[in-house]
């Protein structure tokens, strides 16, 4: 970019450091859930029987009547609609120009994964 | 340079979409459009198909039984095909993505190499798994 007007609504905005910010968010979060779907891998092949009883022990395990299965599940979760989010609003930057529709995407994209968390958090802890 | 001031430098631009279906991608950029993909369908079908069948497996012993008889059906069962290997294709080009950003494995060749690994983990695994999925055994 031209630094010929850099003030105003030419301004370069960059800087502030949040694309690194994302850029590790995205690998931190990466692990988590590849950690997370490990345990739950190694959950399901330690079962003697594939049961409805094992299968919802794996997400409402208790430690010391600590629910430890629904927090972890609550926590990849979390980690899982955070990389979501990194990653499909690169998509709308790579792709989309036009910054309304580019908004209106993005915006749409939070309702999309805040809904799914809500949904996600509704079924885990009603069980 | 006289030269280069001369001539003007050639531009490169995005390529439109009938280009993108003759233009010829490497190995790893296969592997690249396809993680993009894969996380793209699993971030659509997420609430859609898979907390749904989620929210079944878990309520009670009566609708952990009835995902079965939902996944009976060929359409889910392709849906749900598609979907494992979405994450199993995320999964192991991550894993490899991971390994790049420590630098492990930048070089052409081995870079080439760990793509057609992840290809043939991801698909084998795939196979396995909806084999196991699907009852095989």
């Amino acid at each position: 970019m031209s630094s010929s007007k850099n003030y105003g609504n030419k301004r370069l905005v960059v800087g502030a450091h949040y694309g690194t910010m994302d850029f590790i968010a995205q690998r931190v979060t990466a692990v988590i859930l590849a950690v997370y779907t490990l345990v739950l891998v190694v959950g399901l092949l330690a079962m003697p029987a594939f049961t409805y009883e094992s299968w919802r022990g794996l997400f409402t395990f208790t430690v010391f009547a600590l629910p430890l299965g629904q927090i972890l599940a609550s926590l990849a979760f979390i980690a899982l609609a955070w990389h979501a989010w990194i990653g499909v609003r690169d998509i709308w930057m790579d792709y989309v120009k036009p910054a309304g529709v580019r908004l209106l995407l993005q915006v749409l994209t939070i309702l999309w994964l805040v809904g799914s968390v809500v949904y996600f958090a509704q079924i885990l802890w009603s069980l | 340079m006289p030269d280069s001031a001369a001539k003007p430098r050639p531009q490169f631009r995005n390529i439109s979409v009938p280009q993108i279906l003759s233009y010829r991608l490497p190995l790893a950029g296969k592997l690249s459009i396809l993680h993009r993909v894969s996380g793209a369908l699993l971030f659509l079908c997420l609430p859609l198909v898979i907390l749904p069948i989620f929210a079944m497996s878990v309520a009670s012993p009566d609708s952990f039984a009835s995902v079965a008889e939902v996944a009976g059906n060929p359409l889910v069962k392709l849906i749900l095909l598609v979907l494992l290997w979405g994450y199993l294709h995320h999964f192991c080009a991550g894993l490899r993505y991971l390994m790049l950003d420590l630098h492990v494995g930048l070089d052409k060749v081995p870079a080439q190499k760990s793509a057609g690994v992840v290809f043939g983990v991801s698909l084998a695994l795939t196979v396995v798994f909806g084999l196991k999925m699907f009852g095989a055994w």
